[in-house]
């Protein structure tokens, strides 16, 4: 894949793919499990041909999202380790919030508030996988109490509206920066960018002479 | 199917507004099933086959009359047997029919997702609409009595429909006009309760003290009832729950649960929309730019310098 002339990597192609699997199965789970939550939402049943496909099809996704979201995990998780810049950032959130950017301490790859969407996602969706399989009737309706089922029935629930809640503040975050959605579809940032957002990032990878997205892979590429 | 129609519905599953109820003077029907008088003949077991066009799997002897072993989507009423030696050392054979009790707040139908799928006639009957069913198996977890059964081969949910076909048009279901000693019985609840009435105080003159009728109000009575002779213990019946009620779990989640996460839905869509109005969309400025590019050439003056 080229990038731009000028341009600084992001996400990588493999991020990119990985990433758009992970969110197309979030959707589709959001829609179909809404619709198996509350009656308003029932009618997103039709999206999924009937309501006996969309339960069929429900459990099958979340064991496509677990798959796909450990990939992202992998590649992600280094660069969500909290530090001292995360707690400086978060007591700058209302200035954030105000777009003042320029009077907010830098941070590198990721900022406070996407190491809490990362690590929120990270906690949530194991424990919805393994909630999930319990309350899965058709090959594991028989394996575990109905007692079980229902405590299992009550955290899947309320794990899932905490992720939703999570993934309506990672969407709107992406449409709100600009250049945010360009960086997961397309892969590249403007050097502008990269400063006004993630300094610390802009300032290792100008330093190491990487393209990005991390010093270390760059690293690795020189070796070979 | 000779259903009931949809005015007849009180309550219809994942359904917000009241089903319409036109015809308002409907009687609650009940079965009252007789425990005391009941011989284990199974004539009702095979009779609701028969009506259902049900064909379950014979399974192997296990030491105990049961057969099949538990309730399953071809089963919807089955005899258990009990072996019971009372305070005395006599042996007591406890033998119930068991399945669906037809709860006057049913438990099933509080869990259902799907719009339709369970509903509730206002002669008390709840049934089971099989082309709404979706097959989750929710209402095992809102059942309190372990009834429903999820097929394995459509994956639709099934139990005791209380003949709803038969008493639409005035008939009593096939286990009640089967059943040789009069075990079980059929009618208005009001009826059945006079009924009953009348057979515990008989059994109570035969030295039952504790006989009593077992309709549990934890669930707001049932339109299957049991004249028990151990009604201070049901459980000595197979199991029988001596409290049945609906899991405080899916009150939470069904009662609690559901409104809050909607609005809370709800709040952070529409927080997210009035920052945007507010405050308007971050965007990077020629002026990031000129910034990030004087940081570049100074690294790259310094990397020239150093070779």
């Amino acid at each position: 894949m080229s990038y731009p002339k000028g341009t600084i990597v992001r996400n990588s192609t493999l991020t990119r793919v990985n990433h758009w699997i992970t969110g197309l199965c979030f959707v589709l789970l959001t829609l179909s499990g809404l619709a198996m939550f509350h009656p308003v939402f029932f009618w997103l049943s039709n999206l999924f041909g009937s309501g006996q496909w969309m339960r069929a099809l429900h459990p099958w996704l979340g064991v496509t999202l677990i798959v796909s979201f450990l990939g992202l995990f992998i590649q992600f998780w280094r660069d969500n380790l909290w530090n001292r810049d995360d707690v400086e950032w978060a007591k700058s959130l209302d200035k954030v919030l105000d777009n003042r950017e320029e009077e907010v301490p830098p941070v590198g790859r990721f900022n406070a508030g996407q190491k809490v969407v990362f690590w929120g996602m990270a906690l949530i969706l194991p424990v919805l996988f393994v909630t999930g399989i319990l309350i899965w009737e058709v090959y594991f309706g028989g394996a575990t109490s109905i007692e079980t089922q229902r405590v299992a029935v009550l955290i899947h629930s309320l794990g899932a509206i905490g992720a939703i809640l999570i993934w309506i503040t990672h969407v709107y975050a992406a449409i709100w920066v600009k250049g945010s959605m360009r960086a997961m579809l397309h892969g590249w940032v403007t050097p502008g960018w990269a400063h006004r957002h993630h300094r610390k990032w802009f300032q290792r990878l100008v330093a190491t002479g990487s393209p990005g997205p991390t010093p270390d892979s760059t690293a690795k590429f020189r070796e070979h | 199917m000779a259903d009931l129609q949809s005015q007849d519905y009180i309550r219809r599953s994942a359904t917000n507004l009241t089903p319409p109820s036109v015809r308002h003077h409907e009687l609650e029907v009940a079965k009252l099933i007789d425990v005391s008088r009941c011989i284990g003949c199974k004539a009702c077991q095979s009779a609701c086959m028969e009506w259902n066009n049900l064909r379950p799997e014979m399974e192997e002897f296990n030491g105990a009359y049961e057969n099949p072993h538990d309730l399953n989507p071809g089963t919807w009423t089955l005899m258990r047997f009990a072996e019971y030696e009372d305070e005395q050392g006599n042996l007591e054979w406890l033998i119930r029919k068991d399945g669906c009790m037809h709860c006057e707040d049913p438990g099933c139908l509080k869990a259902c997702p799907a719009p339709g799928a369970i509903v509730q006639y206002a002669n008390g009957i709840v049934d089971f609409i099989s082309e709404n069913c979706i097959g989750c198996g929710y209402c095992v977890k809102g059942c309190p009595f372990n009834i429903p059964r999820i097929s394995a081969q459509d994956h639709k949910s099934y139990k005791c429909t209380l003949c709803s076909d038969r008493v639409g048009v005035g008939l009593e279901p096939a286990c009640v006009k089967t059943c040789p000693t009069g075990a079980i019985m059929f009618g208005s609840k009001d009826d059945m309760k006079d009924w009953a009435g009348e057979r515990i105080a008989e059994l109570k003159e035969r030295g039952f003290q504790n006989a009593g009728l077992y309709d549990p109000p934890e669930v707001g009575g049932t339109h299957v009832m049991y004249v028990l002779h151990h009604a201070d213990k049901p459980s000595l019946y197979s199991g029988l729950p001596d409290k049945p009620h609906i899991s405080a779990l899916v009150g939470a989640w069904k009662g609690v649960l559901k409104p809050l996460a909607l609005a809370g839905l709800a709040f952070a869509a529409v927080s997210a929309f009035v920052h945007s109005i507010v405050s308007g969309p971050n965007e990077t400025t020629e002026a990031d730019e000129a910034r990030a590019r004087a940081e570049m050439e100074k690294a790259k003056r310094n990397g020239s310098a150093e070779s």
